[in-house]
Formats: C-alpha cells, sequence, structure tokens
C-alpha cells in the first residue's frame, strides 16, 4: 500500500506538470489550429529564467514573476512575429515553423543561459510530509495546487470574462467570431501568451523538484503532446486527465512493471487507447465543415 | 564542413608560424573541443596548449622544439578518423594525443596501430585500451575501476547485500555492466535492479521498490549529468537510511550544487585531482594536482576538471618517453619507452606501465570520497 501511494504521488507530481503542458496545447489548438511544438520552451523560459534571476539577486517571487512576464513576451512574439505573417499557410506549414521556433528559442538559451543544470531551492521547505508510509515533498503539494488554481482560474477566465468568451467564440467559428466583431488576431495572440504563461508558471513550480537547463522543453512537448492527444486534442478537461494519466502510468509501470519500459508502457497504453477512440478520452469525432 | 576545414587549417598556420623554423618533434592531437562532448575536450586542449608552451619556454625536449598541431572532430568519430589520417599522413606527426571520447578514441586507434605511431588516447570506456592494442595507450581511469573501489569500500564496511539503479546512458549502461563483471569477486550480492532514463525527473518509483526490499545494505547509483542528483534528492525524500554509491560520473561541484543538503553522507570514488586541496601532504599526487590545478585555473580562469588533468598525463608520459628516447624520429623507440612508463604520477595516479597493462592504474588512482557540510572529505 505504501508503494502504491508512493507510485501514485510521483504520478501525479510528475502528471500535473504534463497536464499544464497539455493545457497549453490544447488552448493555442482551439484558438487557432496550430499545434504549438514550442510549448516545451514555455516551461524551461519559466524555469532558467527564475533560475538566473534568483542567481542575479533578484527575489524569488519577483524573479518567477519576471520569468513568466518573459514567457509571455516570447510566446506573443512568437505569434506576431511567425504564425501570423505565415496566416492562410497550411496547418503543417504552421507546426513546422513551432519546431523551428523550439529549436531557436532552445538554442538562445543555450547561448544566453548555458548548458548546465540548474536548481532552485523549494518555494515551501521542510521536511517531506509522510502519507500512509509514502513520502511526498511539500513542493509538490504546491505542484499539484499550482495546477489545480491554474486550471480553476483558466476556467473563470474562460466563462466569466468576455475575453474569455470570445476566445471560445473564435474557436468554435473564426468567421462568425470576426463577423461579430471580436478582433480574432488579438484574441488568438493572447491565446499564444495564456498558454506560455502557464507553461512558464509550470515551469517555476517544478523547477525545485525536477531541475533544468536549456533542453527541458523538447522531451515535456512530447509527452504533453502524447497526453493532449490521449485527451482528446482540443478539450481541455482530456488535456487535464490526459496528462494525469501519463503521468501515472509512467509510476505504475516504473513500480509495478519494469522501469527500463517505463516511457514504452506509457506509449503503448496511449496507443491503445487512440485504437479504440480515435479522437481521444474526451475528444468529438472530427466533423468536415463543408 | 567547408568553413571548419578553414578553420582548422588556420589554427595549424597559427601555431605553425610560431615555431615552424626549428620545430623538429610534431605532436598531433584530435580532440572534441566543440561540441557534446565540449566538457572533455576544451579542457584536453588548453591543458596541451599551456603544456607544450611550458615545454618550449625550457628549451624543447632534448633541444627540440615541439610543434603541436591540433584538429576538433565536434566529437564525431567521422571527423575524427579523417582528421588523424590527416595527422598521419599530411602533418606527419611524430606521435598522437587523440580521441577524447570512447567513440572517437576507437576510430583513431587502428589508424595509429597500422601507420606504427605511438598514440595515448582519453577515452574512458576499457574497450580503448583492452584488447590491447601495441600501440596505443590510455591515461583516463574505467568505469570497473570506479566499481572495485566502491566494492572495496563495501567490503570494509561488511556490507554485501546490494542494490544497483542505473542510468540507462551509454556512461551508466557500460558501468553497470562493468559491475556484473566482478561481483563474486568482492562477495557482493545484487539483491535488486532499477533503471531510470537520463531525461527522467523523478526516481521516487523505482527508489521506492529498493526501500521495500527489507535486506538491502547498500545502493550504488550508476550514471552521470543531473540524473544522480535526483537520485540522491529522491533518496532522501523517501528516508533510506542505507548507505547511497554515487560514481565518478558526478565527480564535480555541480552535483553537490544540484543535489543539495541531499548529497551528504553520500560516497563515490574520484580522481586525487578533484580533492587537490585537501589530500594530506604524504600523498605522493599532492604536488602533481596542486601544481596543475593551480597552473591550468591561473592560465585558464576555469576550474580545473579532471578531463584536463587527463591530458596532462598523457603529454607529460609522451614527452619524458621522447626524452628518454632521445628525441621523436624512432616511432618504435618512443612506444617502447611509453609501455616502460614506471611511477609516473601524473593527476589520476600512478603510472606503472608494461607489456600488458597500457593503462597502468590500479585502485589507489581512485580517492573514497564522502560529501559532508556539502564538501568533499577523504573517507579513507
Amino acid at each position: 500500500m505504501a508503494q502504491f501511494l508512493q507510485y501514485a504521488f510521483s504520478g501525479l507530481t510528475v502528471g500535473a506538470i504534463y497536464a499544464l503542458v497539455a493545457l497549453g496545447f490544447t488552448l493555442i489548438y482551439n484558438a487557432s489550429g496550430v499545434i504549438n511544438f514550442a510549448q516545451g520552451e514555455f516551461v524551461m523560459l519559466g524555469g532558467m529564467v527564475t533560475v538566473f534571476a534568483h542567481l542575479a539577486g533578484v527575489p524569488l517571487p519577483l524573479a518567477a514573476l519576471l520569468a513568466i512576464a518573459v514567457a509571455v513576451l516570447v510566446g506573443v512574439s512568437l505569434h506576431l512575429l511567425a504564425i501570423e505573417p505565415a496566416k492562410g499557410a497550411s496547418a503543417v506549414t504552421l507546426i513546422i515553423i513551432t519546431i523551428g521556433a523550439s529549436i531557436l528559442l532552445r538554442g538562445l538559451a543555450s547561448v544566453l543561459f548555458d548548458k548546465r543544470f540548474h536548481a532552485l531551492p523549494p518555494f515551501v521547505p521542510g521536511e517531506p510530509l509522510h502519507i500512509g508510509g509514502a513520502t511526498i515533498l511539500p513542493q509538490s503539494v504546491l505542484v499539484l495546487a499550482g495546477a489545480a488554481i491554474i486550471v480553476l482560474l483558466l476556467w473563470l477566465f474562460m466563462s466569466r470574462t468576455l475575453m474569455g468568451k470570445a476566445m471560445i467564440a473564435t474557436a468554435a467559428n473564426r468567421m462568425a467570431a470576426r463577423l461579430v466583431g471580436i478582433n480574432t488576431v488579438w484574441i488568438i495572440c493572447a491565446s499564444f501568451g495564456v498558454s506560455a504563461a502557464i507553461g512558464a508558471l509550470g515551469g517555476v513550480l517544478v523547477t525545485p523538484i525536477t531541475l533544468t537547463n536549456y533542453d527541458v522543453g523538447t522531451l515535456l512537448a512530447l509527452k504533453g503532446f502524447s497526453a493532449a492527444m490521449l485527451g482528446g486534442m482540443g478539450n481541455p478537461l482530456g488535456a487535464i486527465v490526459g496528462g494525469l494519466v501519463v503521468g501515472l502510468l509512467e509510476a505504475f509501470g516504473a513500480g509495478y512493471i519494469s522501469s527500463a519500459y517505463k516511457d514504452a508502457i506509457a506509449f503503448i497504453v496511449i496507443l491503445l487507447v487512440l485504437f479504440v477512440m480515435p479522437n481521444g478520452l474526451f475528444g468529438k469525432a472530427g466533423v468536415e465543415r463543408v | 564542413m567547408n568553413l571548419f576545414r578553414k578553420v582548422a587549417a588556420v589554427a595549424v598556420l597559427m601555431f605553425a608560424s610560431a615555431g615552424f623554423a626549428d620545430a623538429q618533434i610534431k605532436i598531433g592531437a584530435v580532440l572534441s573541443v566543440t561540441g557534446p562532448a565540449s566538457f572533455l575536450g576544451d579542457p584536453e586542449k588548453k591543458t596541451l596548449e599551456i603544456y607544450a608552451a611550458e615545454i618550449n619556454a625550457k628549451g624543447g625536449i632534448n633541444g627540440q622544439k615541439l610543434q603541436v598541431i591540433i584538429y576538433d572532430d565536434g566529437g564525431d568519430p567521422s571527423q575524427a578518423r579523417t582528421f588523424a589520417t590527416r595527422l598521419i599522413e599530411e602533418d606527419k606527426v611524430d606521435a598522437l594525443l587523440a580521441g577524447s571520447t570512447t567513440a572517437t578514441a576507437m576510430a583513431i586507434i587502428p589508424l595509429a596501430e597500422e601507420a606504427k605511431i605511438p598514440l595515448i588516447n582519453f577515452a574512458g570506456a576499457v574497450a580503448a585500451v583492452d584488447p590491447k592494442y601495441k600501440w596505443n595507450f590510455k591515461t583516463p581511469h574505467t568505469d570497473l575501476m570506479a566499481c572495485e573501489k566502491i566494492f572495496v569500500d563495501l567490503q570494509k564496511r561488511k556490507l554485501t547485500k546490494i542494490a544497483i539503479i542505473t542510468g540507462t546512458d551509454a556512461f551508466g549502461k557500460s558501468m553497470h555492466d562493468q559491475c556484473m563483471t566482478v561481483l563474486t569477486k568482492y562477495g557482493i550480492q545484487v539483491l535488486h535492479a532499477e533503471s531510470y532514463g537520463p531525461r527522467d525527473t523523478d526516481m521516487t518509483p523505482q527508489l521506492a521498490n529498493i526501500k521495500a526490499k527489507a535486506d538491502i545494505q547498500a545502493v550504488i547509483n550508476t550514471g552521470f549529468g543531473q540524473g544522480p542528483a535526483i537520485v540522491t534528492r529522491n533518496y532522501r525524500q523517501l528516508g533510506i537510511t542505507v548507505p547511497l554509491y554515487q560514481s565518478h560520473g558526478v565527480g564535480s561541484k555541480q552535483f553537490i550544487d544540484l543535489a543539495g543538503d541531499a548529497a551528504n553522507g553520500v560516497r563515490l570514488p574520484a580522481a586525487a585531482l578533484l580533492v587537490a586541496d585537501i589530500l594530506p601532504e604524504s600523498d605522493p599526487q599532492k604536488k602533481v594536482v596542486v601544481a596543475y590545478k593551480t597552473k591550468y585555473e591561473a592560465e585558464t580562469k576555469q576550474p580545473v576538471s579532471t578531463f584536463g588533468g587527463h591530458m596532462y598525463d598523457g603529454f607529460m608520459m609522451m614527452v619524458e618517453a621522447m626524452q628518454r628516447a632521445g628525441g621523436a624520429k624512432d616511432k618504435s623507440k618512443v612506444r617502447d619507452e611509453i609501455e616502460k612508463t614506471k611511477n609516473f604520477i601524473g593527476t589520476g595516479g600512478v603510472v606503472n606501465m608494461s607489456a600488458n597493462n597500457h593503462l597502468g592504474l590500479d585502485l589507489t588512482a581512485f580517492k573514497m570520497l564522502e560529501i559532508k557540510g556539502g564538501n568533499w572529505t577523504l573517507a579513507e
């Protein structure tokens, strides 16, 4: 039982980050139809900018805010400088642009920062908490709580604010949204900014546990993308469930079956699910608009 | 590629113009100065330049000036092969100090063997010196030695039942396999084995499994990079109390920085160079490692690393062999003299070469360290 709980804690902590990355994918995909493979780089920026600002003497909370601001700036510039000028291009072209952007960001980070791994002090220091024979770090609890709060705030933003509703409208039908007076370019731009903020906040929260360097984003983007696919591309709830499921699959796979095949186990389950449910757990069947 | 060649050519010209007129001994080097293995090749190149200049300032080898030609293979074995061929055929070097990684060294060894040119390489794996090639020598410790050093320490503490957790990168896997070959020699039993991916960020599931096995008396983690730091953090998080051993792959201050307080109590085998400051005066290596560390850090303004130290050892052994051979013209004599190296005190240990041993290091080359209060201490 202690082991089961330990695997579950591990899976949930890792899964919460996958979920945030998947959520970032979902937001941008809904607003613009683009799958943004630079999503992992926002997480990297969140961690790295915080680390280096903190090293330069900026207090930790301020450094974290700065990191989120930098990520949002990068996210918005990514849209304005790379995605918007290519509007009208096919989805594949846009995806290739985002892959290029992720390589560029990684390269810049390796030059501007460095190639070493970095840690951050935990935001909530203290001994690991013991629950039923398993242990969990206070920072992990913060990651889980942080992820939950982000999801809640996002839900409030989407359902209670005019801009959130405009985003939903843009996602539903861009042409119709434009006809009722929504500035869709601005809305898509905002979706990049919000995605970047979510990714960066995830990066800030998780760095004290997982450490960070200039290319942590690659793997996170891959895992977050798998999570988004598993949940059903375009469904925010699916993204969160998908992220947690991928994290738990990895932890339980490593614990109960074999740590050598833990990634394989997770991906095999994802493939099986997609085989039976091609649109993911929560996805709607694709309808070709004519 | 073209640009790369030009840069290399310019580098050669610069060296050539510096000492062409009276250069009589040519040493060629192919190192991974850039690319993923630059943390190996870069300090090696700097060390070679610093000490070649020093030898020349002192009048060279038996009155003959040294000319050093360095090419950068970027960590690519096929580039390493190309540059080694060029050194042998066009530059007509007298000896080679080449191969920063196991992959590049393995590409160069057959060339030196065929051309009958003495070669000292800087690869980590046992394969780069065994099976023995006649013209090939190597300076860095092997992962087998690191394992044996850990096992000797386990024996001393009367711990025989262990668990091993392996990073699935080349380094971690190789060391794991080497450890497995000497278990019976030291009476060690592996009760449980786990692994993790080199990019994994959480190893608590694997460690929870290890914790659940009651009989385990110690845990060994083979791997390098950030993985061992996370293993160490998770290890303390789970409150596992048996001793944790890390490999020589984490022998840098960065490991302590990343693992934080969790690093305290961790033991690992490491080269003397890492702990130059705290070595007792009686240690035979003390003078050499302190001198190298001081000189390297003064000239490069960068912290010393064991990798540059491997080049120091290789270069000095080569120079001494050439001195004994009365120059470098008779390559076979230089090779024989390298093989006759005895009691050479280097940064990596005391070297005693023989016809059957082209590495010449024994277990005293490693010091067993324990991390205490965020710093290295000698555990012996």
